[in-house]
Formats: C-alpha cells, structure tokens, sequence
C-alpha cells in the first residue's frame, strides 16, 4: 500500500477502496471464504450454504429524501444476502451513538429500521450499542450484519459469465447518491429525488428461479454501476459493453447530474440491482423483474464480450463508444 | 431532458458527420484545437472524435482551468490551508491536483487541515461569517469563467466588512495562453474550436487577433455532441474558403461582447498579473489575475506567508507538448503507467477534463486503432 495516509477516496467505494482492501486487510485477513471478496461470504455448516455479510452505514444526513440511515441499514444488508443468492434470515445492527442525540431521533430511526426489517420478512435478532464523546461520530453510525439461506438453484460467479451473456438492469440508477447529496442542502437544488432505498429479496429470488442461466448478481452501491461492472469484467476476464441509452435514468437525475458534473453510472444505488443472464433468458428475465413494483423499470443494458482487455465501454448513440472505468476518487463537482 | 436532448439527436449528429465528410480534401490533414477542456472531455464522453473524417485531427487546448495551476502554488496552497486557523474552502475537483511533493489538498485534509469543498465561493464567505474566529480562505481557480463569481464575493465580503476572509488568486486568462500557444515555434493549428464558457463572459471580441495576425479561424461553440460537430464544419467551410473570421456557433448563450455587468467586476477587483506559470507552458506574460491593489487586504498572498517556490514540472511528462497539440497523451511515456488519474503525474492527467484524463478515462481502447 503505497498511500500512508487514509482519506476520503479510500472511503468512496471505487480504485483507492479496492486497493484498500486488497492491498492492507486482504494481505493481513486471507482465507478462502474471504478471498473472492464478493458482497457476502458463502460459508458451508453441516451441509447448510449460507451466506454471511456485514455492512457500515455512515450517510449524512441521517434522514433524507426517500429514506433514512435506518431503513438504509436494513436495506443494504438484506440486498448483499439477496443478490448473493440467498434468503435473508436474520440481521443483526451496532448503533455507534453521540452524546447528546435526541432520544426521539433515536427511536424514530430504531423504528424506521424495524419497518425495514419487517418489510424485508427478516428479524434483527441480535445488536449492541456504543455512546461516543460529542462531535466523535457525525450523530450515529450503524453497522448490520446479515446470514441468509442459499438458494440451491443459484450458482453466482463471474466465472460463470459466458461472452454474449446480456445486463439487465431492474430499474433507473442514481437516485440514492443524488438524493443524498441534495438533501445535504450546500448544492441549493430544488429537485424532488427521492432515495430508491429498498429491499431486493423479493426481485433477486424470482431471478433465481432461472436457474444456471442467472449467471451473477449485484447491488450497484457505492462507486455506482460504473464501479460494479468493472469489478464483473475483471472477474470475469471479459468485456462488458453497454447500451448507453437504454440505461434508465429520471430525468430529474440526469437535470441534476447535468448540472453537477457528474455521471450518474458512477453515483450510488440503494435499491437496485444488476444482473448477467444467458442471452436465451433474458427476456424471461426481463418478465420476472418487471412483474415486481421494485423491477417495473427494468432494462436490458448490455452485453459481455469476449476481450483480451476486460473493460467497460458504453457504445453512445451516434456509433461513437467509451470507456466507463472504476471510480477514482469521489465524484467531485467540477468547476466548470 | 428539454434543451439538452435536441443538441444530442443521433439523427442530427450524423447528419453534420455525414456533411463534415463533404467538406474535406480526401488525404489533406487538418488539425484543429480545441481550447477548453469542457470540450476535450465531451468529445470523449460522446465518442465525438470517431465521428470525424480521417482528415481531421482534434488537438487538446489549455482550457482545463485545474491542470494549469503549477505545482508550486499548489504548495502554497496547502502550506496556508495547514495553518490552524485557516479553514481553506475550494470548487472540489482542486483537491486531487498533486503539488510538488506529490501530495494534494486532499491529503493535506487527511493530515488534519481543515479543508472544505464548496459550490460556489459564497458559500465560503458564509463560512466565514459562521466561524468568526478562524480565518477562512477561497482558492480561486478558473478562467474568465468563475472569475466573476470570485470578483462579486470579494465585492460582498467588502461590503460586509468581513476581516476573516481572503482569496488565493490563481486566476488565469484564455486570449493570452493561445497567443503563447501560437506563438510556439513547431505550431501547426489550422483553427480553433474557441471555448463556450469562457466566451459567455469575455465575449467573442478577445479571439479576434487569431484571425486577423494569424490568420487562423475560430468558432466558439457549445457542449454538445451537435454544437461541436457543427463549429468543425463551419472551421472546414472557412479553411475551403480561405477566410480566417471569428464565427459564434454558441449564439443561445455568447453575445459578442460577452457579459458586461460581470467584466466590469472582474476590472474593479482584478489586476493582469506581470505574467503567470502555467503547468506545462511555462510562464506567459499578463495570461493571470492578482486581486488589485484596492482589495490588497482580502488577498490570501499578502494575510500570509507563502513559499512561491517554482518547482519544475516532472522531465518524463510531455504535458507541454500535449498542451500545445504536439503529442497525443498516449505518446507520452509514462501515460497510464506512472501517470494515472488516481496518481497523476503530469497536469493534463489531473481533471476529468485534461486531455490524458479524458483519453484515459474514454479513450484507451482506441489508441492502437489511432496509434
């Protein structure tokens, strides 16, 4: 690790987080359930595939429009088990307190997180709780953990990926990071997004019902679709090129994006996912998404190439293409 | 999205490809530059440059107001931002820019400075009457563009009375950097797709030298895949021509004589600088703006120390040569190996709207097709 100092771009979830993770705690933790680094770890008991995860939760503002960090805890956690193939079966959640958070705050948020759960047909079974000094933890901080039953139809690996396998996509991308960043109030937007802040076990267990022609799985979170894609070509070994028009996205999103700088294939999910099927499926796979509310948006984005280079490109609308890479840094507004 | 979807038609994009393919000599070769970096980056964004016929070349201008900021001030920079009563406010994409020691703001922050990304400057002239106790400093960086914006706070933070509040000034100007460009002996720009934001302040009039002792074209243009396209086709209608005009392709937004109310701020609050070093070019005479002698008392370089080291750019980076389109980013050598957006090297890897950042990001696959 060449950096001797961590900032905020190990913390963004796109080169420098990975880099963070292969390069200290991978080096100092490995074992072979935690080596393929994927979003849950499948982990085998008596027989029993279940897989296991945890996750941080850090947002601020801890309310927001769509959502709030307790709903988002509960969300996030149940969308690793889901799109890992599993069924969520209990959770367990770390409240990390200031002194001085308003108690009714508190059980709001606590309430909010228990909606979640019920939603998501999953107990929290199991939690703890630490009070920090004033000013040492930006309000609160949760962390969730999460087991889940495997699905025994479904067998998820990039190395299951074949070339002409097609990307599905379940609905409009960006809304959570956009949402997030609005609701911070330094940007003085008036536009109404809302956080897409949602459970996906629903969704990404109908996938599962196709079997080996659902080839791999994710929540495109933080570092946003861009970041997930590129850590499936490079799995993979394989391409990935994408329909650059037929990604869904609000046009209050893109205003915003517009506006900002930003590339929405780059800005967080919390409520969507992304999907490698056998190019025969993916129609089927299309009608499953679509049949749900959460999957109403669904789209067909693209296809995996076979490449001696694993990429991500974005084919644009006038036959020109791109490459869509990982994440560097945050996304920062440019100046102009 | 309205008046954004209409300058992206696919429709439209190819038939200004399909015209621009009229408008060439089969085996003649055009280079042509484009000044802003805003440019640079959408042509890669949208794949304009596979659009072009094989006679024309798009050379990458200056116009990327984060990569010409040399490394020294970019110590100067942090060396304020680390004093502690300093809370050091700037536009977000300044706090990757590596500086002499190949460390950033960012990294500064990571160390304890107190350093803040803000939207707009006012919004630091806000932090400064919230923090009455700390001494709070804007890093203004950009072309004409923002310095306007910069212009009106200091105006404000006058008017206010604010003693807590200064700016570090690294404004620079357009017209004098494609003088140097052009001045620069191995040359050999036909025209120049003039910048779009930069124009909606200073107007059309400040290009009209290129034309009349170069002899060279320009058309300020838009930003979208249409609006580029379209300013091509028009340099390739004067270069047949043999007319040399300064033409407005932007006409929704520039008016020729650009925004009067915001260039008679920057005259109020801004004096030309002698010259200033720009990465990659080196120092260019009065391409820079200090804060004027009336405003001495709101300027970061007179509240506090600063080194002013000059530190050399590095020797294996040709930045200059990309920046006056004499190489391709990826003839550099340490393009993508030493030099990364993540751990830049050289200035025009820094931005997203640098040349080899944009190439880099968009562009890789295409090289050995190019090359």
């Amino acid at each position: 690790m060449s950096d001797d100092v961590v900032t905020l771009a190990h913390g963004a979830g796109g080169k420098a987080s990975r880099r963070l993770v292969e390069e200290l705690f991978l080096v100092e933790l490995r074992n072979p359930l935690l080596e393929p680094l994927a979003d849950a770890a499948l982990v085998s008991a008596n027989g029993t595939r279940l897989a296991f995860t945890t996750d941080s939760y850090v947002v601020r503002p801890l309310v927001f429009p769509g959502g709030d960090i307790g709903e988002l805890a509960v969300n996030g956690t149940v969308n690793d088990l889901a799109v890992s193939g599993s069924t969520p079966l209990a959770l367990t959640a770390g409240f990390v307190i200031e002194e001085g958070f308003p108690m009714d705050k508190l059980r709001a948020l606590a309430r909010s997180a228990a909606r979640a759960a019920t939603a998501a047909d999953v107990p929290i079974v199991a939690g703890d709780t630490k009070v920090v000094e004033r000013g040492a933890a930006d309000g609160l901080y949760i962390t969730t953990a999460g087991i889940g039953l495997l699905d025994p139809r479904a067998a998820l690996d990039p190395s299951c990926v074949r070339p002409g396998d097609r990307v599905l996509v379940s609905g409009s991308i960006a809304e959570h990071g956009i949402a997030v960043m609005i609701a911070r109030g330094n940007l003085e937007l008036e536009l109404d997004v809302d956080s897409d802040t949602a459970p996906l076990h629903e969704i990404a267990a109908a996938l599962c019902g196709l079997g080996a022609d659902l080839r791999w799985m994710r929540d495109p979170t933080r570092g946003g679709l861009a970041t997930t894609l590129n850590e499936l070509a490079a799995g993979a070994g394989m391409s990935v090129v994408l329909d650059e028009v037929a990604i869904p996205v609000r046009d209050n999103v893109r205003s915003a994006c517009e506006l900002l700088g930003i590339d929405p294939l780059y800005v967080a999910n919390e409520g969507k996912l992304v999907a490698v099927v056998a190019p025969d499926a993916a129609d089927a796979a299309l009608e499953l998404l679509r049949a749900h509310p959460l999957g109403a948006g669904a789209a067909l984005i693209g296809e995996v190439c076979a490449d001696d280079l694993p990429l991500v490109l974005a084919e644009t609308p006038f036959g020109g293409s791109r490459i869509v890479d990982m994440l560097v840094g945050d996304p920062l507004p440019r100046i102009c | 999205m309205k008046y954004v979807d209409e300058y992206r038609s696919a429709q439209a994009v190819g038939a200004i490809a399909a015209e621009l393919r009229t408008l060439v000599e089969p085996g003649s070769h055009v280079k042509l530059m484009e000044v802003c970096g805003g440019h640079t980056h959408a042509i890669y964004r949208h794949g304009l440059d596979t659009l072009l016929p094989d006679e024309v070349e798009l050379v990458h201008g200056p116009g990327c107001p984060v990569c010409v900021i040399p490394m020294g001030r970019i110590d100067d920079a942090i060396t304020i931002a680390e004093r502690p009563e300093v809370i050091f406010t700037s536009f977000g994409d300044m706090l990757r820019v590596p500086g002499g020691r190949r460390r950033s703001l960012l990294e500064a922050k990571a160390r304890g400075a107190d350093v803040r990304i803000v939207y707009s400057p006012l919004d630091a002239l806000s932090i400064a009457r919230d923090n009455p106790e700390r001494e709070v400093v804007f890093f203004g960086v950009g072309f004409e563009t923002t310095a306007p914006a910069v212009a009106l706070t200091l105006l404000r933070a006058r008017e206010l009375d604010l003693r807590n509040f200064t700016v570090f000034c690294n404004h620079v100007l357009v017209a004098p950097a494609l003088r140097a460009i052009l001045d620069s002996p191995d040359t050999e720009i036909d025209g120049f797709i003039g910048p779009g934001h930069v124009s909606t302040v200073i107007g059309t009039r400040p290009y009209e030298f290129i034309a009349s002792e170069y002899h060279r074209p320009v058309v300020v243009a838009g930003f979208e895949p249409t609006d580029i396209l379209q300013a091509v086709a028009l340099l390739l209608h004067q270069l047949r021509e043999g007319r040399a005009e300064v033409e407005n392709q932007y006409g929704r937004v520039v008016r020729d004589d650009g925004n009067p109310e915001a260039l008679a701020a920057l005259e109020r609050v801004f004096t030309v600088r002698d010259d200033f070093e720009w990465r990659g070019l080196g120092p260019i005479p009065h391409s820079g703006y200090r804060i004027a002698d009336a405003f001495a008392d709101l300027d970061a370089e007179n509240r506090f120390e600063v080194p002013g080291a000059r530190i050399e750019d590095p020797k294996a980076c040709r930045c200059g040569d990309v920046l006056r389109g004499m190489a391709k980013p990826f003839e550099c050598s340490v393009f993508g190996t030493a030099c990364t957006p993540e751990k830049p090297l050289g200035t025009c890897m820094v931005s997203s709207e640098g040349a080899c950042a944009a190439y880099y990001a968009y562009g890789r696959h295409r090289q050995k097709v190019i090359a």
